[in-house]
């Protein structure tokens, strides 16, 4: 296994077709900071990405940023921000979740993952903010998917399937996203001692309300303090509270609504709560499904999106997987627990997804046995 | 007709009686249209420039009957050309000679509605309007409006990723939708997507939405729902110029505001509305805009004071902000009424749809003023002023020859000068037949095959839609074995059809 680190398209370029050519297998990297999620095969180069770094093109008026991928994820934030921007999805560091520091995380490496924060049932996930990309295929070509506007159909929507394929459809070299203004206040409130059946309740309620939330999430009874169901509301201040009125009516059935810091937030993204697990399952679910599923399941867990999204402490792939599919969701291995990332897929979709991704690299020199079903 | 479609095949023109028998075998009754005037029909969608009177019109009951089509013309190597409701505005339904028009009005149901998770599961010819007449009483609604929504169906609305005046905020159709259900062209009902968002694998759903019928037939599909808004203000602002309206918008965004819409309209749309709704639009002015918010009526209140002193701080010379819902509807009126306005000026309207830098748009009208003078034709432009996607009206006389062919080389002209600024061919309705031969403007060739190879995934026989998107639809074996060099085509023999 070598390190490669081409410097511009071009050497990237050769690069690729050369390890097709031979039938050599390429990992993509930058950050690195998912670099132990997937098995590790060992069988292949590692593409140092990190030349293609820096900021290309920032326009707030239009709301759209153009940056190159191994720019890392705190410089494009702190960038946006000064014009008081934010990416719309809320990336989030995985850093810290295999011990690691936080700030290592590029914009390339969240938009591969797909990885979207307590906001995304809201505004959408990393998919929905990726306007455009240049990249290089499989084959070793440069090309093109969506373009660098906000709104835009010409053929088809590459960007979103670029978006959450984990490096294995082809290596991007620049990224143009769209950012959108931060919120100019946020509240957060609190109902405690929930049981999740009944903060499944709320939480519904509140959604199908004009309280307009930005956030959702649940954390269970620990160590004697009792459930936590939190929700944020954001905007300008006359807005956030005229809505806080709508959102204590409708969780008048639930219990008083306490307004409390917006530190819970925090405790998502970084889930902190759940460091210690030696495995880590990030299960994806019909919010409907959410109560079920965490009573099925015996372990340590943190729920987000409404209840379409748990964190699960623990548990092996047997149980985890088999709860999750009986439910409508699926379970992917973030940490430990030695089986493959993503859910199995039924056997229809897993042909046609290998189909689409050889249309991008024929050859296969992105499949590095990281996400291998085995 | 200046427009080339793919050469109808000899040998299939000469089966179609037992094409429409096998079809018939299918979908039993009147699912089958057969006659010459029944098939007149389905001969153009809303791009009505272009007519084709299909082979044959099959209307299937069941996404079964859909999958036994498509297996039966995948044997027979038929085409087939997908239809929602027809109201595609550039030609994404327009039929082929040789070609199975399939239409998907008669799954027409509304199958699921799930009001604590928020979605609703209906079949693809579901008009986008009648999902929210569903849904409204118990204060929900499906965000994306495109402004034909109450004849569009959701399957065309998936197909062609629809947007709409709100979408700056809400997102198009693709933002919207969080599932369908896919027939391949090997009959396979296959699931995408689901309500579990972001669940780890490719985005397939993300490829489908907006890929124009060209990768399956889509029979089923989950949208989100939203809570309807408590209230929505209107602000209507004239100014004096172009480049003074744009300045606001670009300070509405800075300031932080998403506005629910915002629209623009220039000095001809303005006054040819006006004429034809009369709903007091000011006519000394060179820019329209109007901007929404939506939201509790204390949000609503306060940022259209905002908005207000922005558009003030930058010229406005009129401003008024509706004060009850009628007034709304009434400043909305004129808009909405914009494109059938254009009729008083002219018989025919050819409306254009690209996307451009917002930062650009006082050049490109001025350029785009000049062209007017060259074609000899008239222009007026409705603009969705918050994401820059621009629809200029060119009007002429389809009647007068040579116009049509005028119309359409502005209409080309119009959208090169949109991606020479940084933008796109299309905002919203679509490439289809009208901006095909377009993609190369935007696209390299590179690009372009890297796209048809994730056709090829899906349709290696090219029969799904073929003519619409591509320019120039290679060989699937082809693309997968040729290499291309520097935008140098390998085989430029290759007909273009």
């Amino acid at each position: 296994m070598c390190v490669h680190r081409p410097n511009d398209e071009q050497a990237l370029g050769a690069l690729i077709s050369d390890a097709a050519a031979a039938g050599r297998k390429l990992e993509l990297r930058a950050g690195g900071s998912k670099a132990q999620i997937g098995w590790r095969a060992g069988i292949a180069d590692i593409v140092d990405m990190s030349a293609f770094a820096g900021i290309v093109d920032y326009d707030p008026a239009e709301l759209v940023l153009t940056v190159r991928p191994a720019t890392p994820l705190a410089e494009v934030e702190a960038l946006v921000a000064a014009d008081r921007q934010m990416l719309g999805f809320e990336p989030f560091d995985h850093g810290p979740i295999f011990g690691a520091q936080s700030g290592h995380a590029t914009i390339g490496g969240v938009i591969a993952a797909g990885v979207a924060g307590s906001a995304r049932p809201f505004r959408g996930g990393a998919r929905d903010h990726l306007l455009g990309f240049r990249a290089i295929s499989g084959r070793g070509e440069a090309f093109v998917g969506g373009a660098e506007v906000v709104k835009n159909v010409t053929g088809y929507d590459l960007p979103k399937i670029i978006a959450g394929s984990w490096g294995r459809l082809a290596a991007l070299t620049e990224l143009t996203v769209k950012v959108l203004p931060v919120p100019r206040e946020t509240s957060s409130f609190a109902v405690v001692g929930l049981d999740p059946g009944r903060a499944y309740r709320a939480m519904a309620r509140v959604q199908g309300s004009t309280a307009d939330v930005s956030g959702a999430a649940f954390i269970p009874m620990q160590a004697g303090a009792p459930s936590r169901t939190v929700f944020r509301l954001q905007g300008a201040r006359p807005s956030i509270d005229a809505r806080t009125e709508t959102l204590r009516a409708a969780l008048a059935d639930f219990g008083a609504t306490d307004e409390i810091d917006g530190d819970v937030w925090e405790t998502m993204r970084t889930l902190a709560p759940l460091r210690e697990q030696a495995v880590l399952w990030r299960v994806s679910l019909p919010p409907k499904s959410f109560a079920a599923f965490v009573e099925r399941l015996d372990r340590p867990w943190l729920a987000d999106w409404g209840g379409g999204l748990v964190w699960l402490g623990g548990g092996d792939a047997e149980p985890v997987r088999g709860a999750a599919e009986l439910l409508d969701g699926k379970a992917m291995l973030i940490r430990g627990g030695g089986a493959p990332t993503f859910h199995p897929q039924p056997a229809m979709l897993a042909r046609l997804e290998e189909r689409v991704r050889r249309a991008f690299d024929p050859a296969g020199i992105f499949e590095t046995g990281r996400f291998d079903a085995h | 007709m200046t427009l080339k479609m793919p050469e109808p095949k000899p040998d299939i023109l000469a089966r179609r009686a037992e094409i429409v028998a096998a079809l018939r075998a299918i979908v039993p009754g009147e699912g089958v249209i057969d006659d010459l005037d029944g098939r007149r029909a389905y001969e153009s969608d809303a791009l009505t420039a272009y007519r084709q009177i299909p082979l044959v019109v099959v209307l299937p009951d069941t996404k079964e009957q859909v999958a036994a089509i498509l297996v039966w013309c995948r044997d027979a190597g038929v085409r087939v050309v997908p239809r929602g409701s027809g109201t595609s505005l550039s030609g994404g339904a327009l039929p082929l000679e040789d070609g199975v028009l399939l239409g998907l009005s008669k799954l027409n149901r509304i199958l699921e509605i799930d009001y604590d998770d928020r979605v609703a599961i209906v079949q693809p010819g579901v008009t986008n309007l009648a999902i929210t007449r569903a849904v409204e009483d118990r204060g929900f609604y499906y965000a994306p409006d495109p402004s034909s929504q109450i004849a569009c169906s959701i399957g065309g609305n998936v197909a062609e990723n629809s947007g709409g005046v709100h979408c700056l905020k809400y997102g198009l159709t693709t933002n919207n939708v969080l599932a369908v259900e896919l027939v391949t062209i090997d009959g396979e009902i296959v699931r995408i997507g689901g309500r579990a968002l972001d669940p780890g694998g490719l985005d397939l759903l993300g490829l489908i939405v907006g890929s124009e019928g060209l990768l399956g037939v889509v029979t089923e599909v989950t949208v989100r729902l939203l809570a309807t808004p408590e209230t929505a203000k209107a602000l209507l602002m004239g100014f004096a110029t172009v480049q003074g309206a744009g300045q606001a918008v670009a300070e509405i965004i800075a300031a932080g505001i998403i506005p629910a819409g915002m629209e623009m309209m220039d000095r001809p749309a303005i006054h040819c509305a006006e004429a034809f709704v009369r709903v007091g639009y000011p006519l000394d002015v060179d820019a329209l805009l109007i901007v929404e918010l939506d939201g509790p009526e204390a949000e609503c209140t306060y940022l259209a004071d905002e908005v207000a002193a922005i558009a003030r701080r930058n010229g406005a010379t009129t401003l008024r902000a509706s004060r009850d819902e009628q007034e709304r509807v009434a400043f909305w009126a004129g808009r909405k009424a914009a494109f059938p306005a254009t009729g008083q000026l002219a018989p025919d309207y050819y409306c254009m749809d690209g996307t451009i830098p917002r930062r650009r748009l006082p050049e490109v009208l001025q350029r785009m003023d000049r062209m007017s003078d060259d074609f000899g034709l008239k222009v007026a432009n409705v603009f969705h002023a918050g994401d820059g996607n621009l629809h200029p009206l060119i009007l002429y006389d389809a009647n007068i020859p040579g116009q049509l062919e005028r119309a359409e080389a502005f209409g080309s002209a119009i959208l090169r000068l949109c991606v020479e600024v940084g933008g796109v061919l299309t905002g919203e309705h679509g490439v289809g037949v009208e901006k095909r031969d377009l993609m190369p403007e935007m696209f390299s060739e590179n690009d372009l095959a890297q796209q048809q190879r994730v056709k090829c995934a899906f349709d290696p026989d090219l029969l799904l839609n073929p003519g619409k998107v591509f320019p120039t639809l290679h060989r699937c074996a082809e693309l997968g074995r040729v290499h291309v060099h520097r935008g140098q085509v390998p085989h430029p023999d290759l007909p273009r059809f």
